[in-house]
């Protein structure tokens, strides 16, 4: 009983642990192989690079199906997303971890948690009614009449000022993703012994230039994780993109007009897809972007092991 | 001439730091101004489409005014909280694996897995369920979307128990084991009741992800104009509903997606200040 109780009780429980925790292995190992078996049909007929560089997306006509529209749109909208918040999410970051008051950091910390928490949905919403409206009324229409007639060299570029398209979900994403870069930027700037902060005032340094000569390039590492997890957000960020973006996959893109990304194509195309092969293409769309977060995630993961090592090497 | 020349260099150096002061504040106003911007219109439209009914009637067709989301909101709970079901013995698991035997030879690939699982975009796991469940149950069902949102909150509970079994002191494992219990006791007796407050924390963090989720149930729990309680049936959910009144064009239905949006917001708000007031109460 003895026995049982402890030695076999033991053995039990481990095997039970273990049983469980390959189930979560097998769920990671199971999305990439459901997700390419399930675009398989799509990926034969047109071969992976030729659906991942194939420019026309023709589900009812020619029923030919290339991602490469949507590739471009999504390697866009996140890094124009990014590019746009970096600059606010580092000064978030830095306010909270140097120049605020105790209550006004934890009013911050509050603040970029609250903006997480927003459902996405509700981003989109708030972009459907209220911002592209402005947008289209305010910056795109006074600047394209103005384009038109001063600069008619502009208006390709520019496109159709609808309100929705990339610039509207570039502004929107961006916002969204502040959060990510903010709070590990912040960490990695708390993580910065305080003998460098201190070391860098005694010599007279003024704030700015402690930020600059001390902590900053300590906490680099962490900024830039900070920013690949931000980058695999946008990438795979999908309601508030889908609602404001226009959709449309049509080559090439323009400033005000529309334009679709991965997710968005996935999420508008899905439930209307009928046949075998436009399914299988949106999966296998699912499937290379499964490759691109991937790819996101571990750059992330080994920049921040990198970081951490460095700044333990300093201590 | 040598202090003046001193002088001004300094005077150069606090001109910088000002600016940079300045730019730094711009930049966190900048940063939260999209947010307060949402979340003052959110209030703004929605509360004055809120009433009691949103809350006790089902939807009503476009072009009768009235009715309420009572179908969405049930049927968020209902699909959360079943994915939540599916999802905690699997993260727990993990999570204790990951914390509790630190050598065992599988945690390497357990933890690059599940960290994979958590970066990815949520729509793939709708994708998954996609494929795992509807099709072979012929249709769409409030379980496939149950089992999307657990997909997804596996890997973030697996993390937070990791994270939270960690904190607990290694006496309280050494007072046990020197005492004679066997090790899954002290897990179980010791270390997890020690841990109930972050554990509990983590479990309405997860849920509170979720709930706010549409895109893994877009092919998954699909929606439903009436209140539906099988989970077998398409079901609706607040994200879902949502996304279909913002994108449809009916003025009546923009308000109540106003309305919607508030009521997934206070949901999320109230679960994640739960989950604060767990971490201090217990």
């Amino acid at each position: 009983m003895k026995r049982l109780y402890t030695h076999f009780g033991d053995r039990i429980f481990a095997t039970l642990l273990l049983l469980l925790a390959l189930g979560v292995a097998a769920l990671a190992l199971l999305m990439a192989y459901e997700l390419y078996r399930g675009g398989s049909l799509a990926l034969q007929r047109f071969g992976l690079l030729g659906f991942a560089l194939g420019r026309e997306w023709d589900p009812v006509v020619q029923k030919t199906f290339g991602a490469w529209p949507y590739i471009l749109g999504t390697l866009i909208v996140s890094f124009s997303a990014l590019l746009l918040s970096f600059f606010p999410a580092l000064a978030a970051a830095i306010f909270a971890a140097e120049y605020a008051p105790r209550w006004l950091a934890q009013v911050i910390n509050f603040l970029l948690d609250l903006m997480a928490a927003v459902p996405s949905v509700v981003y989109g919403l708030w972009g459907i009614f209220v911002l592209a409206p402005w947008i289209r009324d305010k910056v795109q229409l006074p600047f394209y009449m103005w384009a038109a007639e001063q600069a008619p060299w502009l208006v390709p570029i520019l496109g159709v000022p609808t309100g929705y398209g990339l610039m509207t979900a570039v502004l929107i994403l961006a916002s969204m993703i502040i959060p990510y870069t903010a709070a590990l930027a912040r960490d990695a700037i708390a993580l910065v012994p305080k003998e460098h902060r201190e070391a860098a005032y005694a010599l007279g340094a003024t704030r700015w230039e402690v930020m600059r000569l001390a902590i900053l390039p300590l906490a680099r590492g962490g900024i830039i994780a900070g920013t690949f997890l931000a980058l695999a957000r946008a990438v795979g960020e999908t309601m508030a993109v889908t609602m404001v973006i226009g959709n449309s996959h049509k080559l090439p893109y323009t400033l005000f007009g529309g334009a679709a990304t991965m997710p968005s194509v996935i999420a508008n195309e899905f439930t209307e897809a009928v046949e075998d092969l436009h399914l299988s293409a949106l999966i296998a769309v699912g499937f290379l972007l499964f490759l691109v977060s991937m790819a996101v995630n571990f750059t992330a993961a080994y920049v921040l092991r990198r970081q951490e090592r460095l700044v333990k090497g300093v201590l | 001439m040598k202090t003046l020349e001193k002088d001004l260099a300094l005077r150069r150096r606090y001109r910088a730091e000002r600016f940079m002061m300045g730019l730094v504040a711009l930049g966190t106003l900048l940063a939260f101004l999209i947010l307060f911007l949402v979340l003052a219109y959110a209030l703004a439209q929605g509360v004055g489409a809120l009433n009691l009914d949103f809350f006790l009637k089902d939807m009503r067709p476009p072009g009768e005014s009235g009715g309420g989301l009572r179908q969405a909101i049930v049927g968020t709970l209902i699909v959360d909280g079943l994915g939540l079901l599916i999802a905690l013995p699997f993260g727990l698991a993990a999570g204790v694996l990951l914390a509790e035997y630190p050598d065992h030879p599988v945690n390497p690939y357990l933890r690059l897995l599940s960290d994979t699982l958590n970066g990815m975009p949520a729509i793939l796991f709708g994708l998954l369920a996609f494929v795992l469940i509807v099709k072979p149950m012929g249709g769409f069902s409030g379980l496939s979307g149950a089992f999307a949102l657990g997909f997804l909150m596996i890997p973030i509970l697996a993390r937070s128990t990791e994270g939270v079994l960690s904190l607990v002191p290694k006496e309280i494992r050494e007072a046990g084991l020197a005492l004679g219990l066997p090790r899954w006791r002290v897990i179980l007796s010791l270390v997890l009741p020690t841990a109930r407050a972050g554990l509990i924390t983590g479990v309405l963090l997860a849920f509170a992800r979720a709930a706010g989720e549409a895109a893994p149930l877009l092919f998954t729990a699909f929606g439903s104009p009436l209140l539906e309680l099988n989970p077998l049936k398409p079901m609706d959910t607040l994200p879902l509903r949502l996304f279909a009144f913002a994108i449809s064009p009916y003025e009546d239905w923009h308000r109540q997606a106003w309305a919607a949006g508030l009521v997934l917001f206070g949901l999320i708000t109230l679960t994640s200040l739960l989950a604060r007031w767990a971490s201090r109460r217990f």
